[in-house]
């Protein structure tokens, strides 16, 4: 209900229409959406997540575990939004959760019926055995049933920003500690940045009262802001949250800003990333519930948010409510409930006395105060209608019943320490506050070891407005004055974790500490009684704060539970890690502008525009585009691909090479440095030759191929994969630098340097000496040479190296003559038939050939001499980089797959990864496998299947034939030579 | 996200900037090493809870390779220095002296510094 007067954050000459579920209602101009539901009447706002409960708000702020709805329609639904910070705006729309066929009338909270069946532990134990059962029966009712808001299917239409930041002093809270710390700060010329998550500066203040300097805290806190806004090294945001404290002062903060107005011109929201040169945490604390029974049903909140209810909006659940505490601050809430006309029947306070001024102020104000007294039980279906008092500290005799519309509780408050904790720093166990406290001697710490986190304000335990104030003062410049502050003074609180203390079982039972995840004392009780004595373990098996509110409310009140039950003291069960995110962030923020297109950098060869304008599919090989082929009109992929190698053996092929990795290592010692680093002899090369290299890596594994050539006596280089050029010039440069650090050799990558083009097939001779001014012929340029010259008039140097079989030339020129040179072929080419070719008739060829590709005859566990490469390895060098590796035992094994070619006898294509079948067992009682394929290609010279693969022991069983399962089905082949097309090499050697 | 200082550019800069690289200092050992030094140098790690000595490369940057002496358990920097070095400079170990006693100090000092 919405009262006649007050509510400090509203305009009631604003109203807004919003709906929610199927029903259009109407709040005011600074309601929340919780605050207008419940101006409405609506408390019932969700369903827990395991038992379906019917659940309204517990909290006003963003720790509200409860009041979760699904903001928005269509692409723009966010899930899991709190009603209790979703600020209202006109046509707002929300729905709510986890409820099926409607939110009053569900049909799962039949689990609820069941809880007793459903214990901690519950899908642990059911579920393991039988296997097939988890499968094909609990699983998919288990998601069906799980979850809470579904995520929106559609991507994500709205802008996110990301910005930059730096400051000497990042205050995190604009409350009045934060505001005291921020401007101690910048008083002393310290650039600030001031970071408040709610929509108005002053946290707690102006609702729980007191003074400062003087005057109404308002007051106070509304000349802060002035002051700081007019300082220039001062930044100031609200609707901004610090999400993160990392490593070494590193903070995320995330600002809302257009969800309030329900979307708008610009991002909605903005990632803040920011290097602070320390942080002041001042986000406050966050109020206990206290665990009696039926403390989950709606309408029982937190007596600190039933204050915020009534003092900034002006709503209630309804005209009374009842109080529970242990201690003097829920007095704060009993007082203010009566200033707004609402009557308080009884404040119930655990403790034997309350002779505070605050407890007393109550009684001069007319409540009845009683002591010693608990609840045994709340009353009613949907929402509470009365509370049953009891004995605190018996066995929960209900000596009364009061009716009411609102239940207002407080177990004392948990300081929020995750800002603290987040980077590292210890908390310690206050006896008096019976809180965790930010430890001073232990903080988080920077770089130089220095602390880079302060606490102040209630998340330093300093919960009083004079403590309070005069520790954010003190935070921001240890030399600053506090403004004077007064409050009233207030009686040490009594610990209560379970009321009545001496509830038993059944009472226990509905005595909740995790609202979303249906975490009760029993359950912790049990996990302890099963012997979880870590609270991370107790946490993972009973979901004690994996809601999505990560245990703001239910944190400390488990432990405690979970201490008591294992007779420990608190300080020895210990927390939980706190983790960042503080509250959860959006995924678009933290994307930011990286998505689609500019996810990640595309890299273009110098011919990628002429291979777009004819007609290429492209293939994505690392960050590079690469033509897959180039099909004509109506010709499908594989066609396209066979005819692109038919014509390649038969006539001309072009193949933009450009990706391939080139490597200049030149200097006095850069012989001495390839013998290291290929497997081969580089340093006998003569100049003007090429050789095909490998390398290894210590294990001895095979990461990288290519051909080197040997530009000057002392100059190299050096060829690698598309994928390896990055990756193999950083391996260099880490041996030359920490290594072999005074060898005198220089590296260089120069592939973006050079448009490379591969001429292939009977007439790329032909089609060389057509554009004209260089030699090719087989005496001037035999294979495995390399010669420079012009060609059609392009500085050219054109290598004799072949990755089909076929005669072949590379052609590398500078990158901004590619295009030309392409052009130039093609035209030439003409009438020799040229056609250009993609990858996959490269890799078609090459597997026609028995070449290797790294990658796929390659997995980080294959040596070359399981490839048949042996041949590419010298003996004679004393050592190389893999040498001490390939001599271990296991890599000499004569039992190891190793490469050979593979043919079906159906001729058909064996699917990829298709595992050779083996006899009997393995170890794991799977069937036994004894070998794979590693290459598979439908084979347009033999028109038939063929594969490359790695069998055990493969080249001496040629002739065999083995059976490949994969994909359902089961193929046989034979074992033969991986060269399938011209063995002897006759058509690349003329 | 650590900071670090690239000691040949100069650079203060954030994690991202960098790649790390493991362990500092590891000697390699080649065909006539034992299976059992071998194996160290393959596999066997220090993983200190505490002072550790690692390499890390300038990856965004310069390109360098250097190392860094850095509490794994605080993410303290004692010091950054160049990868041409036998062991930690004499002014990284007096801070590893100063912030973690002695003993830590004579732990990862490895004599004199080389930049031969
Ligand atoms: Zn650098």
């Amino acid at each position: 209900m919405r009262l006649e007067t007050g509510g400090r954050l509203i305009d009631r000459t604003r109203p807004l229409r919003f709906r929610f579920d199927d029903r259009w209602m109407t709040g005011l101009a600074g309601d929340t959406l919780a605050s207008a539901l419940i101006g409405q009447g609506r408390i019932l706002m969700g369903r827990s997540f395991k038992y379906h409960r019917p659940r309204g708000p517990v909290a006003a702020g963003l720790e509200e575990p409860n009041a979760l709805v699904t903001l928005g329609t269509g692409a723009r639904a966010e899930p899991n939004v709190r009603a209790t910070q979703t600020e209202l705006f006109q046509g707002l729309r929300a729905d709510s959760q986890n409820r099926w066929p409607s939110l009053a009338f569900d049909l799962m909270a039949a689990n609820d019926l069941v809880s007793r069946f459903l214990p901690a532990g519950f899908y642990y134990k059911t579920f393991i055995r039988p296997r097939a059962a988890w499968k094909h029966l609990f699983e998919p009712a288990i998601r069906r049933a799980a979850g809470l808001g579904p995520a929106p299917k559609a991507a994500d239409p709205d802008r996110y920003d990301q910005v930059y930041a730096f400051c000497d002093v990042l205050v995190a809270g604009g409350g009045v500690a934060g505001l005291a710390a921020a401007l101690a700060a910048a008083r002393t010329g310290a650039r600030v940045m001031l970071f408040e998550q709610a929509p108005h500066w002053g946290g707690r203040a102006p609702v729980d009262g007191g003074t400062v300097a003087g005057g109404d805290p308002a007051g106070w806190v509304a000349a802060a802001v002035a002051e700081l806004a007019a300082m220039p090294d001062v930044t100031l945001r609200t609707r901004a949250t610090v999400a993160a404290v990392h490593d070494h002062g590193y903070v995320l903060v995330e600002e809302r800003l257009t969800d309030h107005l329900g979307g708008g011109p610009g991002p909605r929201r903005r990632l803040w990333r920011i290097r602070a040169g320390r942080v002041v945490n001042a986000c406050g604390a966050f109020e206990r519930p206290l665990a009696f029974p039926g403390n989950d049903r709606p309408g029982v909140m937190l007596a600190s948010a039933l204050r915020d209810y009534v003092v900034n909006w002006a709503v209630a659940p309804g005209p009374a409510a009842v109080v529970v505490t242990n201690n003097d601050d829920a007095y704060r809430t009993a007082l203010a409930l009566r200033r707004a006309g609402i009557s308080v029947p009884v404040i119930a306070d655990a403790r034997p006395a309350a002779d505070g001024p605050l407890p007393q102020a109550a009684r001069a104000a007319g409540i009845r105060v009683a002591t010693g007294t608990g609840i045994a039980g709340t009353v009613g279906r949907g929402r509470v209608v009365a509370v049953q008092l009891c004995d605190a500290g018996g066995g929960g005799h209900v000596t009364e019943t009061i009716p009411c519309d609102a239940v207002a509780m407080s177990g004392g408050w948990s300081p929020a320490v995750h800002l603290w904790s987040q980077p590292g720093g210890r908390l310690r166990w206050d006896e008096a506050g019976a809180m965790f406290v930010p430890d001073p001697d232990h903080p988080p710490t920077g770089a130089a070891g220095e602390p880079i986190v302060t606490c102040a304000g209630a998340a330093a335990g300093a919960l009083r407005l004079p403590d309070c104030i005069a520790s954010g003062a003190r935070a921001g410049d240890p030399a600053a004055a506090a403004p004077p502050a007064e409050a009233e003074a207030e009686a040490p609180l009594l610990p209560v974790w379970v009321m009545p203390s001496g509830a038993g079982p059944r009472k226990r039972a509905k005595m909740w500490l995790d609202f979303q995840n249906d975490v009760k004392v029993s359950d912790v009780e049990l996990a302890a009684r099963e012997g979880y004595r870590s609270v991370e373990h107790t946490k993972r098996y009973t979901t004690l704060g994996m809601a999505t509110d990560q245990g703001k409310l239910s944190n400390v009140n488990g432990l405690a539970v979970l201490a008591q039950a294992l007779d420990e003291a608190i300080p020895r069960v210990g927390t939980t890690t706190f983790r960042p995110p503080f509250v959860p962030v959006t995924i678009g923020a933290l994307a930011g502008e990286a998505r689609g297109a500019v996810f990640q950098p595309l890299r273009r060869t110098p011919l990628h525009d002429w291979h777009a304008a004819h007609g290429a599919v492209w293939e994505p090989v690392g960050l590079w585009r690469r033509p897959y082929c180039y099909p004509r009109a109506n010709e499908s992929r594989a066609d396209a691909v066979a005819r692109e190698v038919l014509n390649t053996r038969r006539a001309l092929g072009l193949l933009d090479a450009s990706t391939l990795g080139k490597i200049v290592v030149k200097g006095p010692d850069a012989g001495r440095f390839l013998d290291m680093i290929y497997t081969g002899a580089m340093s006998s090369l003569p100049v003007g030759r090429c050789r095909y290299g490998l390398l290894c890596n210590e294990q001895g594994f095979l990461i990288d191929d290519g051909v080197v050539a040997r530009l000057a006596e002392d100059t190299w280089l050096c060829h690698t994969t598309s994928g390896g050029a990055d990756r193999i010039h950083v391996w260099m440069e880490d041996w030359l630098q920490t290594e072999w650090w005074n060898w005198r050799v220089f590296t260089l990558n120069l592939t973006e340097q050079l448009a490379q083009i591969a001429v292939v097939g009977p007439h790329a001779r032909k089609a060389l000496e057509a554009l004209g001014g260089m030699d090719v012929s087989k005496a001037a340029l035999p294979f495995m040479h390399w010669a420079e010259g012009t060609l059609a008039g392009i500085p050219a140097r054109v290598f004799r190296i072949s990755f089909s079989g076929e005669l072949s030339y590379e052609v590398a020129v500078p990158a901004d003559r590619g295009v030309e040179l392409w052009e130039r072929l093609v035209a030439a080419g003409g009438p020799l038939g040229v056609m250009p070719y993609g990858t996959e008739a490269l890799h078609v060829m090459r597997a026609e050939k028995g070449f290797i590709m790294i990658g796929d005859e390659t997995d980080g566990t294959v040596i070359p001499q399981d490839l048949g490469l042996g041949w590419a390895i010298s003996a004679r060098k004393p050592d190389y980089l893999g040498k001490r590796g390939q001599m271990r035992p296991a890599l000499a094994d004569p039992d190891r797959w190793r490469l050979v070619g593979l043919m079906t006898l159906d001729g058909s294509v064996i699917p990829e990864g298709a595992y050779a079948v083996g006899a009997g067992r393995n170890a794991n009682g799977q069937t036994a496998t004894e070998g794979r394929v590693t290459s598979t290609y439908f084979s347009p010279t033999l028109n038939r299947g063929i594969a490359l693969g790695l069998i055990r022991r493969g080249p001496e069983r040629m002739g065999e034939v083995l059976t490949f399962a994969a994909e359902g089905r089961r193929v046989q082949a034979r074992i033969v030579s991986p060269v399938f097309h011209d063995p002897e090499g006759k058509a690349q050697d003329v | 996200m650590l900071m670090l200082v690239c000691p040949y550019c100069g650079v203060t800069a954030e994690e991202t900037e960098f790649a790390p690289g493991g362990e500092a200092h590891l000697s390699r050992v080649g065909p006539d090493g034992s299976d059992e030094a071998f194996e160290a140098y393959l596999f066997a790690r220090a993983n200190p809870k505490g002072v550790h000595l690692e390499r890390w490369r300038h990856a965004y940057g310069c390109g360098k390779w250097f190392l860094a002496a850095r509490c794994t358990a605080t993410l303290e920097v004692f010091g950054t220095y160049p990868a041409q070095s036998k062991g930690p400079p004499p002014a990284v170990l007096d801070r590893i002296a100063d912030r973690r006693g002695a003993g830590a100090a004579a732990r990862v000092g490895r004599g004199a510094p080389d930049a031969s």
